[in-house]
């Protein structure tokens, strides 16, 4: 698989590194790699409320003495939408099937408090979904559609990207004439049986929408925080949940409300060999092939979520690489179009002296998600963790 | 600025001088006395009490301002042939039906019934991954098929298993399908019920709603100019007909005057969403009057009136090479999916109301008793039966591998790309690599099958 032609960085006298080389790895006494994630398991998550507080880092100073109760993603998303209709009465909620509670449940139980004529179904339209919520947003209120599926956006792309993208730059920065008061909320990514239109990981359409903010958050805590953020924003957000995470990840979650910080990734867990890039779903597998790089390799591995792939955190990402001389890139979503294009091709023109090895990436192949092969269309932590190997070994 | 104007017409009247080609064959059947109709200069009589816009040609001048209220207008009327006691309404309308069609059509419903039955408890027992049942609409389904030609193509949204299973889709075919094994026409690549059939003519469906509309409109042209004698049937629920797709698609079907039938299932809900906050307006069927298109609205649960209406809507569609909506009427009984709990948002009574009320399968069995067509012994012995063929075949495909792992990377293009090549290679490495976290064993040829 190696390019037959010389690496142009052999032209370039580099600090000499001393070269491993990793046995195979099969699974031995060590046991299989490729299990499903125990959520209740990952370190990545806050089991406590101490952990909360000391896992998810950029938690504002003044709710850290708040207390905690045990939520699940789709219950803290609905705690996030509570607290924006509860502090902005301007902020509405629209979309198909939400009003009963939306078929992940995010929206349950808003139109008993908040009304019919701020939580409403619509008809069955994106492209009016999407449409109306700008209408909404260029008349000064919050608008926050849900859109059933990410794979269901598409009627609306021309709502999203002709328009809410490009509104506040065609109105010369006018102070009302913009999106920026929409937030689109959608379940994203696999479930592992969800086939061609129910397991979609599209955001790299959304890295072609210049104005567009795309977030996708890891966790109940990053939920809640991101979403409140992105509803308080001035411009036009892309919040994208990872619907297989809605029941299975569970937290402590604050709570009071807060913000965590659009734009910024985080380190989960801090390594110095290698800088392995993900965000959503991903995380988790991340975490665990980290973990087998660690035991299997003694490969000491840093982790970071992205959390915003939109514009997404150079800053974080640079220094990492720049530390650790190594990226591996891993996501859901097609090799081709994808985040992983944008950060490699970042990385090696911000990184370039400091890399050992290329930028790997670990995706999702350029195909359409088959519902029978959904488990080899997903990187899974075999995948990964030969990632890791195959750039540490460069 | 004159300069530039003049030379531009300058080179205009050169462009048009040179000749352009005779129009292609195909074009010559079809409207060449429309396009002069439309191309013809309209010229408006001095002292005329009608309108000549090119956009309203019919309208009257008035002196009085009114505006139209849709409230104002009768309801579009609801046909049917036989009540819900199973007796015909009109006795000199009896339905135009011998005795073996009826049963066919009549077997075929309770096979659909029983299917969806046996098929969402299994996927309650995590047999299969998905079902949707097409309880309590059946009739429509049934019943169009009944009124086509065997060779017209039908777009399907994904409720409408009676159509196949009245055009002889076996319960194999079917099964194969839900279990997304080796022999399933998808590959395996598709939720269940995403069935196809090239042989039957039926076009492989697609979750995103609506997208099958403007389909069948471009199917149903290429028809007109293969001056076929079929004709194409597209099916949707009132919801789907919510989407641009749905509008766009009537409006090129009435303009192009494609000759295809659009049949909308009512069944009163998208999901949680009943029709009340679906739509305003006179249902489904005011869109079509909307749209210039001829449209009946018929009682679903009414079989026989459902084949009556299509077949009639076939004759339109293919004598005068024109759309038809035809809006069948019915209740959605079940949940909408195995994913879905319908008593989150509606009352179990309201449901249980509708049971006993009436049901397609019941007011059709009536009407076959009260012929003597049909006895309650026999419906116990078909019952029976059917139960069986379904198990049968049930099992049969649930030990079925799964498609080879190269379907994975197939069909994307016709011929898979370098880069697919890469990553097949790619993958064959990985699972060669690391032989013991990769179980194959359910798919077709295991390793070898990439
Ligand atoms: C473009 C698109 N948006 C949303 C969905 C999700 N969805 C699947 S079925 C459905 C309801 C459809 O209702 P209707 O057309 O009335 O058909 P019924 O289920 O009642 O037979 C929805 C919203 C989808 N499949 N495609």
């Amino acid at each position: 698989m190696k390019n037959p032609l010389l690496p142009l960085r052999s032209l370039h006298p580099t600090i000499k590194v001393p070269r491993r080389r990793y046995a195979a790895l099969s699974s031995g006494v060590l046991g299989k790699l490729n299990v499903p994630t125990d959520y209740s398991a990952s370190s990545y998550l806050a089991h406590t409320s101490s952990q909360t507080y000391r896992l998810h880092t950029d938690l504002p100073e003044q709710i850290r003495s708040s207390k905690t109760k045990r939520t699940n993603y789709f219950t803290a998303v609905n705690d996030a939408l509570r607290t924006i209709l509860t502090t902005d009465d301007k902020s509405l909620i629209f979309g198909e099937d939400v009003s009963f509670g939306g078929v992940f449940r995010c929206t349950s139980n808003l139109t008993d408090s908040f009304g019919s004529s701020r939580i409403f179904n619509t008809p069955l339209s994106e492209q009016g979904i999407i449409g109306f919520a700008i209408g909404l947003s260029a008349s000064g209120y919050t608008a926050l559609p849900e859109i059933q599926f990410a794979d269901y956006l598409f009627p609306a792309f021309d709502q999203l990207h002709n328009e809410a993208s490009k509104m506040r730059y065609r109105s010369g920065g006018a102070e009302i004439f913009n999106a920026g008061r929409m937030v689109v909320r959608m379940p994203t990514s696999a479930v592992g049986h969800g086939g061609l239109y129910h397991s979609q990981s599209p955001e790299g359409f959304f890295l072609g929408m210049q104005g567009i903010t795309v977030v996708i958050p890891r966790s109940p805590v990053q939920a809640k925080g991101l979403l409140i953020a992105a509803a308080r924003g001035e411009d036009p957000v892309v919040i994208m949940e990872p619907k297989t995470l809605y029941r299975a990840a569970v937290e402590e979650v604050p709570l009071e409300e807060y913000e965590l910080p659009i734009g910024k990734a985080e380190v989960l867990q801090a390594g110095t060999d290698v800088t392995l890039v993900t965000y959503g779903t991903m995380v988790y597998v991340a975490e665990s092939a980290a973990r087998a790089a660690k035991e299997r390799l003694g490969v000491s591995v840093e982790v970071i979520d992205l959390r915003t792939v939109r514009p997404w955190d150079k800053e974080t990402i640079t220094k990492s690489v720049n530390k650790t001389g190594r990226c591996v890139v891993v996501h859901e979503a097609s090799r081709t179009g994808g985040v992983g294009e944008s950060l490699a091709g970042e990385v090696q023109e911000r990184c370039f002296l400091r890399l050992e090895a290329p930028v790997t990436r670990v995706t999702g192949w350029d195909t359409p998600m088959p519902l029978a092969f959904e488990g080899f269309m997903v990187p899974d932590v075999v995948r990964v963790l030969d990632g890791i190997k195959r750039t540490m070994e460069y | 600025m004159v300069l530039l104007a003049s030379s531009r017409a300058s080179a205009w009247a050169r462009v048009s001088r040179i000749r352009l080609p005779p129009p292609p064959n195909t074009a010559r059947h079809f409207a060449s006395s429309v396009i002069a109709r439309q191309n013809a200069p309209m010229k408006q009589p001095p002292h005329s009490n009608s309108v000549l816009f090119p956009g309203a040609v019919n309208s009257k001048f008035t002196n009085e301002l009114k505006f139209q209220r849709p409230q104002d207008l009768p309801a579009i009327p609801t046909y049917r042939l036989i009540d819900t006691h199973g007796q015909v309404v009109d006795k000199s309308r009896e339905p135009d039906v011998g005795q073996e069609l009826a049963l066919k059509m009549y077997k075929d419903m309770v096979t659909t019934s029983i299917m969806d039955l046996l098929m969402y408890e299994s996927q309650r027992q995590g047999r299969i991954s998905f079902y949707m049942v097409s309880a309590g609409e059946e009739g429509i389904a049934v019943g169009s098929a009944a009124a086509l030609a065997p060779d017209d193509v039908i777009f399907s949204q994904y409720r409408e298993q009676g159509v196949m299973m009245y055009r002889g889709f076996t319960l194999d075919e079917f099964m194969n399908q839900l279990f997304a094994n080796k022999f399933d026409y998808g590959k395996g690549r598709n939720m269940p019920i995403h069935y196809m059939s090239e042989r039957l003519h039926m076009h492989p469906i697609s979750s995103p709603l609506a997208t099958q509309i403007p389909h069948s409109v471009g199917a149903a042209y290429a028809l007109k100019l293969d001056q076929s004698s079929r004709i194409v049937v597209c099916f949707f629920g009132e919801g789907a007909a919510s989407e641009g797709d749905f509008h766009a698609a009537l409006n090129i079907a009435a303009t192009r005057s494609c000759p295809v039938v659009f049949i909308c299932r009512n069944n009163g809900f998208a999901i949680s969403t009943p029709t009340l906050e679906q739509y305003k307006g006179d249902g489904i069927a005011s869109r079509g009057v909307g749209y210039g298109i001829d449209t009946a609205r018929v009682d679903g649960n009414d079989i026989m009136a459902v084949r009556e209406v299509t077949m009639r809507a076939r004759d339109i569609a293919l004598k005068e090479q024109k759309p038809v909506l035809i809006e069948a009427m019915s209740y959605r009984v079940s949940h909408h999916s195995t994913s879905d709990d319908s008593f989150a948002y509606r009352a179990k009574i309201e449901v249980e109301d509708w049971k006993r009320r009436d049901n397609p399968i019941t007011r059709m069995r009536k009407w076959l008793e009260s012929k003597s067509w049909w006895s309650s012994e026999q419906d116990q012995e078909l019952r029976t039966q059917v139960r069986k063929d379904i198990l049968k075949a049930f099992a049969r495909a649930e030990k079925e591998k799964k498609p080879a792992l190269e379907n994975l990377f197939l069909d994307v293009f016709k011929i898979p790309s370098r880069d697919l090549e890469e990553q097949m290679t790619e993958l064959r490495r990985v699972i060669e690599e690391y032989p013991d976290e990769y179980d194959l064993e359910a798919f077709d040829r295991g390793k070898e099958g990439l």
